[in-house]
């Protein structure tokens, strides 16, 4: 089947080209039926790209090592959903993920838009296909997914440890639907642009793959963030690596665009920001994709690097960051606003700080996230920068969104008077500063100023929600006489953007306020135990109980059991365990169990006050004697067996396996029968837990405003004349899908 | 097997990818009046989510009577300044 998936990678790329130059031939020349054939193209090119994918999935699924992707990222021992998902391990596996991808969203964007925006679509399409042109150009070229081997192995490398976590099977998929969701607002852009329809309609038919784009990048991110947290063994989240830099720009960026073009579809401002944000969020999203896949910059979370994919990842870049300024430029005169900015005391004054802030966000971290390159193109040496680098830009700008996300809720479009602004504010104002008051009173505010603000402007934040879901609540209650919960949930049925925004900025508040706590108040040490010993942090004394041991033939596992208690009283019992998978040496049949990939398996105990966060790290050290002794004896019972006849061989290797598992099994059991001190890694950590929740809220929000909303309930009696509602504003319009005074108004 | 795989897939690539072209004398043209309904139906359902949308901020006491009444009376006059145009546009 491989020979099926390399000439379909060509008819893919041939699909592509040809999509391409009939999308173009159908605009210049007005040819619909070109136009409507390359749509037709991009539909048979996912469907291509489905069946390369299945393909290559099924051997990785059956471990057929004649596929050197397989034999390299997987093997029989990988558990049957790694296997599964061991694909987007790998370069080649990924870059076809990409492709498929981008097919998928593209004909689903394109199947949606078949009636509409005609003059658009061709050039939309165009960008479509040149992007599936080059990422399954590299797929042929450069990281062909179904090269073979006409020797293939026995037995596979095996799957990055590190990535045998069940996140890592949705996480990557998420982060890469993120992206290539961007780029169809993106290409719909650069259609609008080129077209010259430069209105609000190329925003109607992409706003819910920009929204789409958004939950699935911060899912993504999130999931990215649960991974570190639990498996990488350093205790934290987030550690500002460029690879989680890459996410988070276009994610802002796509968070300041979702605002900004509410801005456009209701006052028809803001074109020129709104065209350059969409833009600039697409490159940003190639951007990512290159610093994942070319290892360009270090980083914890690139398990792959490929030199040969930089110099075409930069021109794609060049490609659209010079074409993006260029239309802009171009277009400039049909992107002027249609209307000014009311008052500075409206909703769109506030989306419009609160886009400069987030786009100066993303411009300080791409700043900081490049500047090791940089200082290298400068200097000659490669500077690297960390969080320190981040946090002093950071923070104060995070602490400005969080305000901003709850003052947008309680603030009305255009305009508000000085007498209303005090009744909105008035609540989530008091709730804000009595938190403040409160914290200072019983912590003194001497440290850690900007987490306190945090805390009093994220409970400003959920007051406002509050006020604004209870007041639309009572609002419905009194016109619909239903009871305050169903009120509630027919006002979010009804407004699902609205409302689902606001669920949205709580979730984002409240995960700020869980990072704050946890970043700010956390405590943690390192600390050398023998079983039965204890070590206090932050009011909790650890106790290292006993140690465990396991061998099987994925991986040694050893580990500890601890216990943890405060006060006298026993709080928890965690266990930890730090997991060694056998590496490819041949030549130390026993070393070889030691000296391969290893992981952490994190002790945790998460609560919604604090997380009891513990790793170990053992020694092994006095094992080495007798791993050594031990391959000095296997290696001469192979050589010896290399001497015997031909009939006999297979039998005594057979023999000398199991000498050698169950030696295996005697030194690990050694870890525990003989327990030497172990170090471990100890955090006590306030509110993570807000981190998760926080998200998890954000998350539905989203997919609330994403909801379509039912279909409109049409009139069917329709009046001569013009709609009279102008004269009469109390008059409903006569073929309003949904009646402007209709009594289920909220 | 593999080449009847591909043959298969080609052979239905084709078909689907050339069926407007196959097609396309009995075609009819662009449809240019079709698209600027589409638009101006984007831009109606705007307006009135806008309409709504003021009248949800009076109703949760974002927005004084008198701003309303006369965001209300703009929006409304923007409304059928678009239904005009697309009455004028199904016409003719």
């Amino acid at each position: 089947m491989a020979a099926v998936g390399r000439v379909l990678l060509i008819l893919i790329s041939m699909s592509a080209i040809y999509g391409l130059g009939a999308s173009l031939y159908g605009a210049r020349r007005g040819r619909p039926e070109w136009v409507d054939s390359a749509r037709r193209a991009m539909y048979a090119l996912a469907g291509m790209t489905l069946i390369s994918f299945v393909i290559l999935d099924v051997a990785f699924i059956s471990s057929d090592f004649s596929y050197n992707i397989v034999a390299g990222g997987s093997s029989t021992t990988t558990p049957f959903f790694y296997r599964a998902a061991a694909i987007w391990s790998t370069q080649q596996g990924s870059l076809l993920l990409w492709v498929m991808l981008l097919s998928c969203w593209s004909s689903l964007a394109l199947f949606l838009t078949r009636r509409r925006v005609r003059e658009i679509v061709p050039y939309a399409q165009a960008v479509l296909f040149g992007l599936c042109i080059f990422f399954s150009g590299l797929t042929v070229l450069f990281a062909n997914p179904f090269s073979t081997s006409s020797t293939p192995p026995t037995e596979g490398a095996g799957l990055d440890p590190l990535l045998r976590h069940t996140t890592m099977m949705i996480h990557p998929p998420m982060l890469y639907s993120g992206y290539t969701l961007l780029l169809v607002p993106f290409a719909f852009a650069v259609g609008a642009l080129v077209s010259g329809r430069v209105g609000a309609e190329w925003i109607h038919v992409t706003r819910r793959f920009a929204l789409a784009a958004w939950l699935c990048l911060g899912i993504g991110i999130l999931l990215g963030a649960r991974w570190s947290y639990t498996e990488l063994g350093w205790g934290g989240y987030w550690a500002w690596d460029p690879v989680e830099n890459a996410a988070l720009m276009p994610w802002l960026c796509a968070t300041a665009f979702i605002h900004s073009i509410m801005i456009q579809e209701k006052r028809g401002m803001l074109k020129v920001w709104n065209a350059s944000l969409i833009l600039a969020t697409g490159c940003l999203a190639i951007i990512g994709t290159f610093l994942v896949r070319s290892g360009i910059l270090s980083s914890i979370h690139a398990f792959v690097s490929d030199p040969t994919l930089n110099i075409s990842f930069v021109a794609l870049i060049m490609v659209m960051v010079i074409g993006s300024i260029a239309l802009v430029v171009w277009r400039r005169d049909g992107l002027t606003s249609d209307a000014q900015l009311d008052s500075l005391f409206s909703r769109e004054a506030v989306f419009l700080f609160q886009n400069l802030i987030l786009v100066t966000l993303t411009a300080v971290i791409f700043w900081v996230t490049f500047f090791p390159l940089i200082s290298e193109a400068i200097t000659g040496t490669q500077v690297s920068v960390g969080p320190p680098a981040f946090r002093p830009f950071v923070v104060p700008l995070a602490l400005i969104v969080v305000l901003l996300s709850g003052v947008g809720p309680i603030i009305s479009w255009r305009r508000v008077t000085a007498a209303k602004l005090r009744r909105s504010f008035a609540f989530p104002v008091a709730v804000g500063l009595g938190t403040l008051a409160a914290l200072a009173l019983v912590s003194g505010v001497t440290r850690h100023l900007f987490a306190y603000l945090m805390f009093g402007f994220g409970a400003f934040v959920v007051a406002s929600v509050a006020q604004e879901f209870f007041r639309g609540a009572r609002a419905r209650r009194a016109m619909t006489a239903e009871q305050l919960p169903v009120a509630l949930v027919g006002l979010v049925r009804r407004n699902r953007r609205r409302y689902g925004g606001y669920l949205v900025h709580l979730g984002v508040a409240v995960a700020l306020v869980g990072v704050a706590a946890s970043t700010s108040f956390q405590h943690s040490r390192t600390a050398t135990l023998r079983p039965g010993q204890s070590v206090r942090e932050d009011g909790y004394t650890f106790t290292y109980v006993r140690a465990t041991a396991a061998a099987t033939a994925q991986k040694i596992s050893l580990g500890a059991v601890l216990s943890v208690s405060k006060g006298g009283h026993h709080v928890t019992t965690v266990q930890t365990s730090y997991g060694l998978y056998p590496s490819q040496d041949q030549t130390h049949q026993i070393g070889r169990f030691f000296n391969g990939s290893n992981e952490s398996r994190v002790g945790l105990d998460a609560g919604l006050t604090r997380d009891i966060w513990t790793v170990i790290n053992p020694n092994v050290t006095p094992l080495q004697s007798l791993i050594s002794r031990g391959d000095v004896l296997v290696a001469r019972a192979l050589r010896q067996d290399q001497r015997l006849p031909a009939a006999q061989r297979s039998k005594q290797v057979d023999v000398i396996f199991q000498l050698r598992d169950l030696l295996i099994q005697e030194l690990t059991q050694r870890f525990v029968s003989h327990p030497w001190p172990a170090q471990f890694l100890l955090i006590v950590s306030p509110l993570v837990t807000w981190l998760w929740i926080g998200a998890i809220i954000a998350a539905l929000g989203g997919l609330i405003a994403l909801w379509p909303l039912p279909p409109p309930r049409r009139r069917t009696r329709r009046m001569g004349g013009p709609p009279p509602f102008s004269a009469a504003p109390s008059v409903p319009p006569i073929d309003s899908p949904q009646p402007l005074r209709e009594p289920e108004l909220v | 097997m593999p080449y009847l795989i591909v043959l298969v897939v080609l052979a239905t690539a084709v078909y689907v990818i050339s069926a407007p072209l196959r097609s396309a004398s009995r075609e009819r043209e662009p449809d240019r009046g079709a698209n600027e309904v589409a638009e101006l139906e984007a831009a109606r359902d705007a307006k009135y989510r806008e309409i709504r949308d003021a009248e949800l901020d009076v109703r949760t006491g974002k927005l004084s009577d008198d701003d309303y009444h006369a965001i209300d009376r703009t929006l409304r006059s923007e409304a059928v300044d678009i239904l005009h145009r697309l009455d004028e546009v199904r016409e003719g």
